[in-house]
């Protein structure tokens, strides 16, 4: 086998071995691109209260895709690719707002909100000179179109006709862990983007990742918000691309001894807050579930640590980059005293986050300890070799099943 | 003066000094100038104790995980919005470079400090320190204070 064929291949069928080029070959990522992000996929791409009126709009990508979307005179939302049908360049130009059609604005072609082209400046010419010719037919010009789905409260778009319906999707036992969490109408308690210098899959991995939680993260292990040796598990949902994994405290874990008797640096017994008051949680949900951190194929993270809500949107730059959209939430509901809750305990998430912070480094270290590693593979073993649920967190099946799910698409 | 003590303390490495430039309780928090213009509360980094200020660096120097890095700080002349029941308003703008251990530099923040400060015991200390960054983006982490 030549240098180059090692380089596309995947060390045979096992879901416990992944070859590192897969996260440095251009050629796979453009694949990645096409077959996943502008695929029979459900990509999260805002907020329905984003979306509050008529004419609201969001910009955001499918993919490297630039989208709009917005919210329809009919109320429904849709979404269209940021790309006018004459030369290519972007019709809306910033983050959000609110327009009554859309007009580009290199030659004011415009259209409705719902991206049909609707006007062509000239179009007749001028003085009876010039103009399209009588064959151009507006109907058949506009910017590709992508269908949405609206659930709890978050919209999804794919531009493919043959993504299943987003229950089926995301499967019953998923969509039940958004519908825990976002069970009533959200409120932005701010937004922020991490720019991270690895392949967008170095990040979906370590979300996914239940083994590393209480190990990298020494405040997860020493406050006891997640640790290995308390009760809950992972869900992952069959076709191995979605997850949720969950943790319930065990009332004998203040005692246990496994994280100091394998001389673990996570579980820090001399170091104790000077003031602990971050970490006054309530059990909102009601379940005692104090942590459910839950991610949908491809791009989507639904952070619940306590009472720190957020949504984290994955948005590929290349094979060696990604933005990670932070949206930060609360509940619209929510008293002074609970917002306050909520602002405090943040401080354990986004790039400066007590937690995530080691999330945002980690992907890049992983880019750069493999540079010179594209024909050799990564081991992920721990829990065995396969991608169920499994009641424990000292298991890499969500990151198995993230594997599962992406060679399916792949073809590989 | 103040902010020249404040950035200097924190681009030596002397974070443990951090804390003691804010009153307790007083409000520390890092956020982004959309964010601040819309009015949604959430910080990168929100602290309304010095003893969550002081947990800050201790989480830096003990629990942590961040490539060795350090910053310097280049601020701007405060500008007085006013004062009233003992309480100065200021605004000063500050850039951050960020240098990495491998000695590559980036431009890490830019922004200003919305500052409420007040005198107490002999010298000028912050009630709330508001770091407005001009933008919403951070490259890789956050790590050190700004």
């Amino acid at each position: 086998m030549t240098e180059s064929d090692r380089r596309h291949d995947w060390p045979g069928a096992t879901l416990a071995r992944v070859p590192y080029w897969v996260y440095q070959d251009e050629a796979n990522y453009q694949a990645e691109l096409r077959r996943i992000f502008e695929g029979p996929v459900w990509n999260y791409v805002c907020l329905e209260s984003d979306l509050e009126r008529p004419g609201d709009y969001r910009t955001t990508f499918v993919g490297e895709m630039p989208v709009i979307v917005v919210r329809g005179e009919d109320r429904a939302v849709h979404a269209f690719e940021n790309r006018c049908a004459h030369r290519g360049a972007l019709i809306a130009l910033d983050d959000c707002g609110t327009a009554k059609h859309f007009q580009c604005v290199y030659h004011a072609w415009s259209y409705d909100l719902q991206g049909n082209l609707i006007g062509v400046a000239f179009e007749k010419g001028a003085h009876g000179r010039g103009g399209m010719p009588e064959s151009f037919c507006k109907a058949e010009h506009g910017p590709r179109k992508l269908r949405t789905a609206i659930l709890c409260g978050l919209v999804f778009a794919s531009l493919s006709a043959d993504a299943p319906p987003i229950e089926q999707y995301l499967g019953a036992e998923v969509q039940g862990r958004i519908a825990r969490v976002l069970r009533k109408p959200v409120r932005v308690l701010g937004r922020f983007t991490q720019a991270l210098p690895n392949n967008w899959k170095l990040y979906v991995e370590n979300v996914k990742d239940t083994y590393h939680a209480s190990l990298l993260h020494a405040f997860f292990g020493t406050f006891r918000i997640t640790r290995l040796t308390q009760g809950g598990g992972v869900l992952v949902s069959p076709d191995g691309g979605h997850h949720a994994s969950y943790t319930i405290d065990r009332p004998d874990d203040a005692l246990s001894t496994e994280y100091r008797e394998q001389g673990l640096r996570s579980e820090n017994q001399g170091y104790r807050l000077a003031d602990p008051s971050l970490l006054d949680s309530v059990d909102e949900f009601g379940d005692g579930i104090q942590l459910q951190i839950l991610t949908v194929f491809p791009n989507f993270v639904l952070q619940q640590i306590q009472n720190c809500l957020a949504v984290r949107q994955i948005v590929p730059k290349g094979p060696r980059a990604m933005e990670l959209h932070w949206t930060y939430l609360g509940f619209a509901d929510d008293t002074a005293e609970m917002r306050r809750r909520r602002l405090k305990q943040a401080n354990l998430v986004g790039p400066a986050g007590y937690v995530s912070m080691e999330d945002g480094c980690v992907g890049g270290f992983v880019q750069r300890g493999a540079a010179a590693a594209s024909t050799e593979v990564s081991v992920v073993n721990m829990g065995g070799d396969g991608a169920e649920s499994q009641e424990t967190r000292a298991t890499e099946a969500s990151v198995r099943g993230f594997w599962k799910a992406y060679r399916r698409y792949m073809g590989q | 003066m103040l902010s020249a003590e404040y950035a200097r303390a924190i681009d030596d490495d002397r974070l443990e000094d951090w804390p003691e430039f804010f009153l307790d309780p007083c409000l520390y928090k890092i956020t982004s100038a959309d964010n601040y213009r819309r009015g949604l509360e959430a910080g990168l980094v929100y602290a309304d104790s010095k003893g969550m200020l002081q947990d800050r660096v201790a989480a830096l120097r003990e629990a942590n995980i961040y490539e060795r890095q350090a910053y310097r700080h280049l601020v701007g002349l405060p500008a007085i919005l006013g004062e009233a029941d003992g309480v100065v308003h200021a605004e000063t703008p500050f850039l951050v470079v960020r240098i990495m251990r491998d000695g590559i530099m980036d431009l890490f923040a830019t922004g200003r400090y919305v500052d409420a400060l007040v005198h107490e015991g002999g010298s000028l200390r912050f009630r709330e320190r508001i770091v407005v960054c001009d933008s919403h983006r951070v490259d890789t982490l956050l790590a050190i204070p700004l």
